[in-house]
C-alpha cells in the first residue's frame, strides 16, 4: 500500500479525547460567529419581541387590565420572554435547512465527526443567541414599567426556565428544519406550529377570557406551563408544581426530538 | 500497483421508486484518477456519497482501502475526503477559518490544524485572501477552499464531485494542475464530471455511468477509439441534400463513422484533418456545400450515442440542435 501511503506522521485511527463535545463546541462556535458577522440576524430577531411587548402593554394592555392583582404589565412580560424564545427556536430550522441546502451538511457527513454535533452545535449556538435577546427583552421590560414582586433569585431562576424552555424548543425546530429541508419552507412551516402554542395560551391573556374547551388546551400546554413556572418565580404564588411541570415538559421534548433530529439528521440526504 | 482503493460489488441504493444505483460493480485501483462519467440523474453523486459514508447503500457492499463502508463508517472517514457537488464552505467565515473549522471536525490533533490549514492555503494560492470572509470570494476561490477543505486529513482516497462545474476555463484548468499534483503524490482521486474532455485530461481509466448502471469501465484511450477522435458535423440548408452529401461522405470516409440526422451529417474518425480533407472534396464536386460545419472532439453525447445508441438524458447541452432528441443511429 505505499502508493497510498499519504502521510505516515498522521496515525488515521488517532483519537481526540472528548471528541462529541469539541465537535459540538466547534460547531457552536462556527454557528456563533454568525450572529457577529451578521448583525441583522440578532437585530431583526429583537424588533418582533420589543413590538410585541410595545402593542401589549399599551395597546391591548388597557381593554385586559390588572391580572391576579399586579398591573398587567408584570403578568405580560413573562409571556414575552417565553413567547421570544418560541419564536426565536425558527432560527434553527432556518439554520440547518441552510446547512443542507448549502452542502454543507453533506461535508458534515463524510467527516469522522461526531453524529450529534451538529445538532447540539446548531442548537447551543441558539441558547446563547435567547441569553443576548433574553437580556434585552428585560431591560425593555424595565423600561415600561415592568417589576419584579418576589426576588432577583427567584426572577433569574424564572429566566433560566424561559432559556431551557428555548432550547428544547429549538430541538423541535431542529427536527422541522431537516425534514423541510428548505429555510424558506422552514420559514414558514414554523408558523401554524408556532402561532397556536403562543397565542392559545396564557402567555399574553389570562385563561379565564377563552371558551371553556380552548381552556383545558390552553392551561396544559407547555407554553402556557412555562409562563406560569416563571409567572410563579416573578409574581409571587405556589411556584413547585408549575415549576414541576415545565421542567418534564422540557425533558420530555428533549428526549423525544432530539431522538428524531438525530435520526433525520443521519439520514438528511 | 495492483492496490484497490474503492470496490464496490452489487451496490445498490434505491431513493423510493427511483433505482439510483442498480448493483453496479467496480474497482477503483489506487494511486490514480478515475472518472466517473454520466449526465446529470446518472448515479454519480450518489455513488460518491456511499463510498464517502454520507449514506449506506440498499444492497451490495461497498469498500474503501478494504474498509466495508455500512460495517466500519467511521473508520471510512478517517480515510476519504469529499468535495462534493456545491462548494462546502461557510461564507460567513474566512478562507483560514474554514479551513480551521474542518480540521477540527475532521479529528486533526489540534498543533497539526493551523499548520495544515496554512499550508493548503499556501497551496490553493488562498493565502492572500485567506483573511477575509469567503463572500468575497470568486467561484473559482471557493471551489479551491472547499477542495483544500477535504484534504485537511491528508485522506489517501480524495472524492471530487463535479469539481470543475460552473468555473471559469482558468480555474479550471488551475484546478486540473492541483488535482494532478496530489496524484503525483499518491492520492488516488475518484472524480465525477459530465465532460468527457475532463475525465480524458485527467482520468486513466473511466467508467461511464447511466441510470444507475455501467455501461462502460475502460482507458480513455480505448473509448476514444470506440469513438474515433474527431467529430466533423456538417449541416446542409435541407434534407434532401443531407441525403445526397450522406451518400457522397459515406465512400469517401471510406469506413469511418457516418450518420445522419436530419440536416446534420456527421463523421467520426480518428484522422481529423486528413478525413476533414476527404469529406469535403466530393461535396464540392457535387455542389453539396455544407451550410455549416463543425469540428469538434466526442463529447459525453457522442459517448453515450456510440455505447447506448440514445443521447445523453440530461447532458449538459453540448449540441443543442440534437439535444433531447430520440433517434436510431444512421447508416455506418
Amino acid at each position: 500500500m505505499s502508493a497510498i501511503a499519504v502521510d505516515p506522521s498522521i496515525d488515521l485511527d488517532h483519537r481526540v479525547p472528548f471528541a462529541a463535545v469539541r465537535d459540538a463546541l466547534a460547531v457552536t462556535q462556527r454557528n456563533l460567529i454568525h450572529f457577529i458577522r451578521i448583525p441583522q440576524l440578532l437585530v431583526f430577531s429583537t424588533i418582533q419581541p420589543v413590538i410585541f411587548v410595545l402593542l401589549w402593554r399599551f395597546v391591548f394592555g388597557g381593554a385586559i387590565g390588572g391580572t391576579r392583582g399586579v398591573p398587567y404589565v408584570d403578568f405580560l412580560m413573562p409571556g414575552i420572554f417565553v413567547q421570544t424564545v418560541v419564536f426565536g427556536a425558527m432560527a434553527t430550522a432556518i439554520g440547518l435547512a441552510a446547512d443542507l441546502k448549502s452542502g454543507m451538511l453533506e461535508r458534515f457527513l463524510s467527516l469522522p465527526m461526531s453524529r450529534s454535533a451538529v445538532l447540539v452545535g446548531r442548537t447551543l449556538a441558539d441558547l446563547v443567541r435567547n441569553v443576548f435577546v433574553v437580556i434585552l427583552m428585560v431591560l425593555v421590560g424595565f423600561a415600561v414599567g415592568f417589576r419584579i414582586h418576589t426576588n432577583v433569585g427567584a426572577f433569574l431562576l424564572g429566566l433560566g426556565f424561559v432559556l431551557l424552555f428555548g432550547y428544547a424548543m429549538s430541538w423541535i425546530f431542529a427536527a422541522v428544519g431537516l425534514m423541510v429541508k428548505d429555510p424558506e419552507t422552514a420559514q414558514a412551516a414554523a408558523f401554524p406550529v408556532l402561532a397556536p402554542l403562543v397565542f392559545a395560551s396564557t402567555a399574553f391573556i389570562p385563561l379565564i377570557t377563552m371558551p371553556g374547551w380552548l381552556q383545558a388546551f390552553a392551561r396544559n400546554q407547555p407554553v402556557s406551563v412555562t409562563v406560569e413556572a416563571v409567572r410563579a418565580l416573578s409574581i409571587g404564588g405556589p411556584t413547585s408544581d408549575a415549576v414541576v411541570q415545565a421542567l418534564l415538559w422540557c425533558a420530555g421534548i428533549v428526549a423525544v426530538f432530539a431522538t428524531i433530529a438525530i435520526r433525520l439528521y443521519r439520514r438528511a440526504l | 500497483m495492483g492496490d484497490v482503493a474503492v470496490r464496490a460489488e452489487g451496490l445498490t441504493k434505491r431513493f423510493g421508486d427511483l433505482v439510483a444505483l442498480d448493483a453496479i460493480d467496480l474497482e477503483i485501483p489506487a494511486g490514480d484518477v478515475f472518472g466517473l462519467l454520466g449526465p446529470n440523474g446518472a448515479g454519480k453523486t450518489t455513488a460518491v456519497r456511499v463510498f464517502t459514508t454520507v449514506f449506506p447503500p440498499d444492497g451490495g457492499r461497498a469498500e474503501v482501502l478494504g474498509i466495508d463502508v455500512t460495517a466500519h463508517p467511521d473508520a471510512v472517514r478517517r480515510r476519504v475526503g469529499l468535495a462534493g457537488q456545491f462548494a462546502a464552505v461557510d461564507e460567513n467565515l474566512t478562507g483560514r477559518e474554514n479551513l480551521r473549522f474542518v480540521g477540527k471536525l475532521a479529528q486533526l490533533p489540534p498543533p497539526k490544524i493551523m499548520p495544515r490549514a496554512d499550508e493548503l492555503l499556501e497551496r490553493f494560492e488562498l493565502t492572500e485572501a485567506a483573511g477575509r470572509t469567503v463572500k468575497t470570494y470568486s467561484g473559482g476561490m471557493r471551489r479551491r477552499l472547499d477542495v483544500a477543505a477535504s484534504l485537511m486529513r491528508r485522506p489517501p482516497v480524495l472524492f471530487l464531485d463535479e469539481p470543475t462545474t460552473g468555473l471559469d476555463p482558468h480555474s479550471r484548468n488551475e484546478l486540473w494542475a492541483m488535482i494532478r499534483e496530489l496524484v503525483a503524490e499518491g492520492t488516488t482521486v475518484l472524480l465525477t464530471t459530465q465532460y468527457l474532455e475532463e475525465a480524458d485530461r485527467l482520468a486513466s481509466r473511466i467508467a461511464v455511468v447511466d441510470h444507475g448502471h455501467v455501461i462502460a469501465n475502460d482507458t480513455p484511450e480505448r473509448l476514444k477509439a470506440q469513438l474515433g477522435g474527431t467529430v466533423i458535423e456538417m449541416g446542409f440548408a435541407d434534407e434532401t441534400t443531407a441525403v445526397r452529401a450522406l451518400a457522397a461522405v459515406t465512400v469517401a470516409a471510406d469506413g469511418a463513422h457516418v450518420e445522419r440526422e436530419e440536416r446534420t451529417v456527421r463523421v467520426t474518425s480518428d484522422d481529423g484533418a486528413k478525413m476533414l480533407m476527404g469529406v469535403l472534396r466530393p461535396l464540392d464536386g457535387d455542389g453539396l456545400e455544407p451550410a455549416t460545419l463543425t469540428v469538434r472532439e466526442p463529447s459525453l453525447d457522442d459517448v453515450f450515442l456510440a455505447l447506448t445508441g440514445h443521447h445523453a438524458e440530461g447532458a449538459e447541452a453540448e449540441q443543442p440542435a440534437v439535444q433531447g432528441r430520440r433517434r436510431r443511429r444512421g447508416a455506418a
